[in-house]
């Protein structure tokens, strides 16, 4: 469709293709129906390969795993009315992680909008609290600059979910195309977006200052592309780093300076370390609730330096002594000039002091008993893909629930964007869509769908979808028979009642041979590594369902309203791992 | 304590639910939003005031920024802008008023002292105009109320705001019109190139305390 004859006339829903492709879409996540049936028709003069989805919901899941892949804008799709709202809690996981995406929707014609006409749902308004932006589009001629715009959006700034909604008669006009033209202003940084060197110095004189530093590793790494800069600056003053959920992989895991994961179920010693620091660097992280706990006592002998894009997280949750807005990597490119080296090892020598007993507490390290723990099945899978040589081609997807958090804490993470989880929203559901969106970024990569029993079954439908897009993924089931994390607040908060905790599931292997997936089941430590290779080399889409030990709980744990350093440790003897019997 | 912003938003359909939207998901309550033209045409001119703590402004004004349909936010102080509402006040007086025909006699005087106009007489009421400042709107009410009279309707459009002296939009300002009503920039702005004196600076209260000072008095 490079038609150089110039502005040709097309209708808009080729206006809406050609756009796309010009902004180097190659793949969209849809769903067809009555008010996108326009767009659908135009679809085959296009170069874009449009995957069928089962449920919209896995679209827009699948948009994001493709984004968070790939660093690209995913896009979805769906119709109006029951499509568009389908697609809401994909938008919304999107939205609470920062992820760039564009999902389209069609919409009744303009004529009737208003009049509770068949499938009408507002979706502007529905979407308003969960999109960094959104637009309705009436009129063919305003589809490629507001599509574009949409795309500026969405990958600008702090990166988030932007919808499109089309209707119609938009989609049948006709109009001129000239992508050229349709090109937003150049983006405008936001107004606050200001780091003077006054503030730029005061950084520095805190950092010079501080006996003990830590930096707390967060997803705006990933998205600013920072990681050599926060290498090289933790490196120049021997400052360890403390990663958040999303920030995993943003710095490699293996660097003598990782200390892992922060927060809730963080390990001791790097809550421990906040704790104690006399200075934090927050680099694009948020102090998430998950990563604070009680903020009355959160860090209390620490000096705060906190680097963000987003002027409206300073100060939310904590109060920082300096504030440097901005991308990250711009800053500490500013910053790395100006910080003299420094080589004292006190302080990280200290904090790996502080892991103590932990080695000995941590269930990894249990000889085996005979029970099947999810931890080690984890564990496995990041030793099988280390010693087959393909750790930096391996793509974690995670559902919600303690499989993630054991994911966190034993899949050791080295690469940027090798694990994609659903950290702000804990969207159950969201591992198998998100994966087929990641394959389909990434097809050499050996992707990992690691999920509950209770999670996989939310969006399971979508296990056709990967057949008949014949991707190779790799699913982990991780069953125990319980909504587990569920189970773990019941077991610590609810004195064990386990209301509605329990799920019964199906023979999961047979519903993966019922799609034509091969799978095994999995209830002896021995033959995970085996059925792991197995899977990996396949070739083909595998599932692996790991019958795992019933009542097993993520430790550390930080109940709610507790300060960090009120961890609640796994039992030296957990009962638990001494009986041979489950009771 | 009140705060009041002054917001400069494109003039399109829908923006209104965007602003209103942001302070219901911050669970804000807005005391008085209002809204319409302002100098440049694909503009409009909000002035919001709410009800929330001190350190809340920061974080009210950067949320305002991060809409995608926002041109400026100021935030205004009692001391450095004019601020101003309108309210019309209908009050029961006329022959059949106890007092008789001296009623009407006496609310114009009392809307004299506080330069309210007589805007309609009808033979059972008087409808005042009045502009100012909440403050002396609500003593008018008070001294009409409290004179023995009935208050039959009261409209007010909350405030609006403009700071004084020569202040115009830091935004409009950057973009390179002076008084905010040139002509369209179109060569997009290299914002580092800015000299220092026209960036904004961080502005966070509670971290640097001493910048705010010429703001109490």
């Amino acid at each position: 469709m490079s038609n150089k004859n110039a502005n040709p006339q097309l209708t808009g829903s080729e206006i809406l293709w050609a756009t796309l492709v010009g902004e180097g879409v190659t793949t969209v996540f849809g769903y067809p129906g009555g008010a996108i049936l326009p767009i659908y028709d135009a679809l085959r003069k296009f170069p874009i390969h449009h995957v069928l989805v089962r449920h919209e919901q896995g679209a827009s899941h699948m948009a994001d795993g493709y984004a968070r892949a790939s660093g690209q804008v995913g896009v979805c799709m769906a119709t109006s009315g029951p499509g568009a709202t389908n697609l809401v809690t994909g938008i919304a996981t999107a939205m609470l992680d920062s992820i760039p995406m564009v999902a389209i929707t069609g919409q009744v014609s303009s004529k009737v909008l208003g009049s509770d006409a068949f499938q009408e749902v507002d979706i502007t308004g529905i979407t308003l609290p969960i999109t960094k932006h959104n637009f309705l589009v009436t009129r063919a001629e305003d589809i490629a600059p507001t599509v574009r715009l949409a795309f500026q959006i969405a990958s600008s700034g702090r990166p988030g979910p932007v919808l499109v909604d089309i209707t119609k008669d938009a989609q049948q006009a006709t109009a001129a195309f000239d992508f050229d033209a349709a090109a937003p202003p150049a983006y405008r940084p936001h107004p606050m977006l200001r780091t003077t060197a006054g503030s730029i110095d005061q950084a520095i004189e805190l950092i010079q200052q501080a006996q003990r530093p830590l930096i707390l590793a967060g997803h705006g790494i990933v998205e600013s592309g920072a990681r050599d800069q926060v290498i090289a600056f933790a490196e120049r003053r021997q400052i360890p780093v403390a990663s958040t959920l999303l920030g995993l992989g943003a710095f490699p895991t293996h660097h003598p300076l990782s200390l892992g994961m922060m927060g809730m179920h963080g390990e001791s010693w790097v809550n421990h370390a906040i704790q104690q620091a006399d200075l934090l660097l927050a680099f694009g992280m948020r102090f998430d609730d998950r990563v604070t706990g009680n903020l009355a006592h959160y860090a209390p002998n620490a000096k705060k330096i906190h680097i963000d894009i987003d002027p409206s997280e300073i100060n939310k949750n904590v109060k920082v002594d300096v504030a440097l807005i901005g991308d990250l990597r711009k800053t500490l490119d500013q910053m790395l000039p100006n910080l003299a080296p420094h080589s004292d090892t006190a302080w990280i020598d200290q904090v790996n002091a502080m892991k103590g007993t932990a080695a000995v507490r941590d269930i990894i390290n249990l000889p085996d008993n005979g029970h099947l723990y999810a931890a080690h099945v984890i564990n496995d899978i990041w030793r099988e893909a280390k010693a087959a040589g393909r750790l930096a081609q391996t793509i974690i997807v995670t559902d919600v629930g303690q499989h993630q958090m054991w994911e966190a804490q034993y899949f050791k993470h080295d690469t940027p964007r090798s694990l994609i989880t659903s950290g702000g929203l804990g969207t159950m559901g969201f591992a198998l869509p998100a994966a087929i969106g990641a394959k389909a970024a990434c097809p050499e990569k050996d992707v990992w769908v690691i999920a509950g029993d209770g999670g996989f079954q939310m969006t399971a439908a979508e296990l056709s979808t990967i057949v008949q897009e014949g991707y190779a993924i790799n699913i982990a089931v991780i069953n125990n028979g319980f909504l587990g994390m569920v189970r773990q607040w019941q077991e610590a908060f609810y004195d064990k009642n386990y209301s509605a905790s329990p799920i019964l599931s199906p023979n999961f292997v047979a519903l993966a041979a019922a799609h034509g997936i091969a799978g095994a089941n999995v209830s002896q430590r021995k033959d995970v590594t085996p059925t792991v290779t197995k899977s990996r080399t396949s070739g083909k889409p595998f599932l692996i369902n790991f019958q795992v030990e019933k009542e097993d709980g993520v430790y550390p744990m930080i109940a709610p309203g507790a300060a960090l350093h009120e961890m609640v440790r796994r039992p030296t003897h957990d009962p638990l791992l001494e009986t041979a019997e489950d009771e | 304590m009140l705060h009041t912003f002054v917001a400069l938003v494109s003039d399109k359909p829908g923006v209104l639910t965007r602003v209103a939207s942001l302070f219901r998901r911050l669970n804000i309550n807005i005391v008085s939003l209002t809204v319409g033209e302002s100098e440049r045409p694909d503009v409009s001119r909000m002035t919001i005031v709410c009800e929330a703590p001190e350190s809340a402004a920061h974080r009210i004004k950067a949320s305002l920024y991060k809409l995608e349909i926002t041109v400026d936010i100021d935030e205004v102080g009692r001391s450095e802008a004019v601020i101003r509402e309108l309210c019309l006040i209908k009050v029961a007086a006329g022959p059949a008023h106890p007092l008789g025909q001296s009623s009407r006699s006496q609310i114009f005087e009392l809307a004299n002292v506080f330069r309210a106009r007589v805007v309609d007489l009808a033979p059972e009421s008087i409808m005042l105009e009045m502009t100012g400042s909440s403050s002396k709107i609500e003593g008018l009410i008070q001294v009409i109320t409290e004179s023995g009279y009935t208050i039959l309707e009261v409209s007010r459009t909350g405030r609006m705001a403009m700071r004084r002296g020569h202040h115009t939009s830091r935004v409009l300002k950057a973009l390179g019109t002076t008084n905010g009503s040139g002509s369209q920039v179109n060569s997009p702005t290299d914002w580092n190139s800015q000299p220092a004196a026209d960036i904004l600076p961080n502005e966070f209260p509670e971290v640097h305390p001493e910048e705010d000072r010429e703001d109490e008095t």
